[in-house]
């Protein structure tokens, strides 16, 4: 008789590790570095780059550099790096500038609140957004104002030029970021416009603005605006910087949102209309929500040169991080030879941080929106 | 009443002539309970944040002194740093009611851009640093050194001049940037560095060892550093002035602000009428009778001002040299008070 049961493996197959020229880190090395040999060049190259530019800069900023506690004599010792402890020693003066030291409790409370403010703004699972927007776009910085300038219950007044630091970066560009935004969607709108009124004045707003380098503008706004208007009429400097910086980034910002506008396909317009809904509910629940999805990349580009370019205020006087670092450079008891240099080490530190910060967060954002279209 | 009157035409005629009416700056100033001074971003010893992140500096306390005048408060000053291109227009758009900025008093400045200088808080010039090792005494010495220097600066074609001048050997290592510079003299690249004497010094002071390095007695340059008011305001110009002579005043009768209560008793009829013992000097300048007590008293006088900020006992250690008193063989010399 014969049997037609079928042979049935009880057990598994033992593993056993892969052949040795398939796997293991020499053939990862001859797949990724050595493949051929032009790619063995490069990564020997690559190699005697990285060794001839690693260790001095590692020798800079933490092998030879002066932490926390040590002395200026040994930032000016032969061979010394980086003179970490005067960061330490000046990190008020490049978070606060010239704010009062007994005050610091202001600002302070300012970059907490904010904090708490963004974050859940930022998170979209975070609940209470109405309230959550309301108290971030409009409560926060008339608070913020008060409570850093006072002059009101009992608040001592501290004018603006004595604000500096981080404090003033985040302030231009914060302002920056949150006004350009309304402003940039509805110069886009307006450009998009029938009207030729409101088309014209907005292509010629976009355009002067865009034509302009932002050093001139802060320059017009600090040196030329003064000269027009009649001795004693007073805007605050950093005000007019504010207002500089702004209309400068709507321009950008209308350009990007075009962008997003013109990526869109007629029949969305045509679909909304034919639902018998107004201009500006079309706009606000159809087109604007798929339109600016598409140029978030744009959006925080545009975001992340403007918080850069804040530190172009520096030359008009106004004390943002780089120009404290810059002025604190010239502080005679922190004096050796890296001194310089350790400040612009930490202030480029600093921009990274927020800048990365940023761009990480895009990313981020624009996967979560990612609905269908990627290609 | 009349200065009211005439403030009132002035406010009235703003809109024709914007640049023609100048109200009375001791008048603003009063409103507004500050004075406005215009500053660098920083120069060590001259304007600069110092370890609290409060101004300080010789001329810092220039601004001080005019504050300790108006207001017998020498803290009622509010600082605008200005970069070297807006401080002229800050100054003449009413932004800033002194600028009192590392500024360099020349004649085209004085007569072109409508502005008035006070007189000279600083003589500066340019100067020599070498290694003391090299053993060099004088800048007549220096025929055929390799001198390091900024390229495109007056520093170049002052020093080009006075080597001709002295049929010296001109031998420049050129760069673009001034932090190039010291550091191609520190690393031996030449044998001399120049530039102005005052930022020779601080410059000096960030060396790994300080005391390697000598600056030559040769100045062979006029850079004569001043606080500016505006054009056409001849009081607030005659309140600066005096203020800066009765700094030069104080030192020169000895009255520092240690000793300045005492000195109120002194039979010495010039410290009398410096105090205002005796006269009242204040009154036609729009200032209290005590005015200069005040200044004394709150910040010093010049010499106290300059040992604090730039003298030998600090990290930045300028001898006095030209900034010496007349009775000293220095320049500074004030009008008497009487």
């Amino acid at each position: 008789m014969t049997t037609d049961t079928a042979y049935i493996r009880d057990e598994f197959v033992p593993e056993r590790p892969a052949p040795g020229r398939a796997g293991g880190p020499i053939m990862w090395l001859r797949a990724n570095l050595f493949a051929t040999p032009s790619d063995a060049i490069l990564t020997v190259l690559g190699v005697i780059f990285l060794l001839w530019a690693v260790p001095p800069i590692y020798n800079f900023i933490i092998g030879h550099a002066v932490f926390p506690g040590g002395t200026v004599e040994d930032c000016r010792a032969e061979g010394a790096g980086a003179c970490w402890a005067y960061i330490y020693a000046r990190f008020n003066f490049f978070i606060y500038g010239f704010y009062p030291i007994d005050q610091y409790w202001r600002p302070n409370i300012v970059f907490i609140l904010g904090a708490a403010l963004i974050l859940p703004l930022l998170i979209p699972t975070a609940p209470f957004k109405r309230i959550n927007a309301v108290l971030f776009f409009l409560v926060f910085p008339v608070f913020g104002f008060f409570l850093l300038s006072g002059g009101v219950f009992g608040l001592s007044y501290v004018p603006t030029e004595q604000w500096g630091g981080l404090l003033v970066t985040l302030i231009i560009s914060l302002v920056g970021i949150i006004c350009s935004i309304p402003l940039g969607i509805l110069l886009a709108l307006g450009r998009q416009s029938d009207l030729p009124v409101i088309k014209t004045l907005c292509v010629m707003f976009i355009e002067l603005w865009r034509a302009m380098p932002l050093i001139t503008v802060l320059f017009m706004a600090s040196i030329m605006l003064p000269l027009f208007m009649p001795t004693g009429t007073n805007v605050d400097k950093l005000l007019r910087a504010l207002v500089g910086v702004t209309l400068f980034a709507s321009a950008y910002l209308a350009e990007v949102v075009r962008g997003g506008l013109q990526a869109l396909p007629r029949g969305q317009y045509e679909a909304g209309a034919s639902l018998g809904l107004s201009y500006w509910k079309r706009t606000y629940f159809i087109i604007l929500p798929q339109a600016i999805k598409h140029v978030i990349p744009g959006i925080v580009n545009n975001f992340i040169a403007l918080f850069k370019d804040t530190s172009l205020v520096s030359i008009v006087g106004i004390f943002d991080l780089l120009n404290t670092v810059q002025a604190a450079s010239s502080d005679i008891e922190w004096a050796s030879p890296t001194q310089a240099v350790t400040g612009y080490v930490f202030a480029a530190f600093m921009f990274w941080i927020f800048c990365f910060a940023m761009s990480r967060y895009s990313l981020w954002m624009e996967r979560r929106l990612d609905t269908g279209h990627k290609r | 009443m009349q200065k009211m009157l005439v403030t009132f035409a002035a406010a009235a005629s703003l809109g024709l002539v914007a640049t023609a009416a100048q109200a009375a700056t001791l008048d603003d100033v009063k409103a507004k309970d500050y004075i406005q001074c215009g500053v660098t971003g920083g120069v060590a010893g001259f304007s600069a944040p110092d370890a609290n992140n409060v101004w300080a500096g010789l001329e810092v306390d220039f601004c001080r002194a005019v504050a300790a005048a108006v207001f017998n408060d020498a803290g009622k000053v509010r600082y605008t740093p200005l970069t070297s291109q807006e401080r002229f227009a800050a100054l003449s758009a009413g932004e800033i009611d002194i600028l009192s900025r590392t500024t360099t008093w020349t004649m085209s400045r004085d007569t072109d851009l409508g502005i008035s200088f006070i007189g000279t808080m600083y003589y500066d010039g340019q100067g020599f640093m070498v290694r003391k090792a090299d053993e060099i005494a004088s800048a007549l010495d220096l025929s055929g050194a390799a001198i390091c220097i900024e390229s495109g600066t007056t520093t170049e074609l002052n020093a080009a001049d006075y080597f001709a001048a002295n049929s010296l050997e001109f031998n420049t290592v050129v760069f673009v940037d001034q932090d190039e510079v010291v550091k191609a003299y520190e690393d031996g690249r030449c044998d001399v560095y120049t530039t102005d004497a005052s930022a020779l010094a601080a410059e000096r002071s960030k060396f790994a060892v300080p005391g390697d390095h000598i600056i030559l007695p040769e100045i062979i340059s006029k850079e004569p550093l001043g606080p500016v008011v505006r054009q056409g305001d001849d009081q607030w110009f005659k309140i600066n002035r005096w203020v800066y002579f009765a700094l030069l005043e104080a030192e020169e009768l000895g009255v520092t602000s240690a000793n300045v209560d005492e000195m109120l008793g002194s039979d010495n009829p010039a410290i009398k009428r410096l105090l205002g013992v005796e006269g009242d000097f204040g009154a036609p300048i729009g200032l209290t009778k005590d005015w200069a007590y005040q200044i004394i008293k709150l910040v010093g006088n010049y010499g106290e001002a300059f040992e604090r900020n730039v003298g030998p006992s600090t990290d930045i250690g300028l001898e006095r040299g030209l900034n010496a008193l007349w009775t000293n063989g220095g320049l500074q010399y004030a009008p008497p008070i009487r």
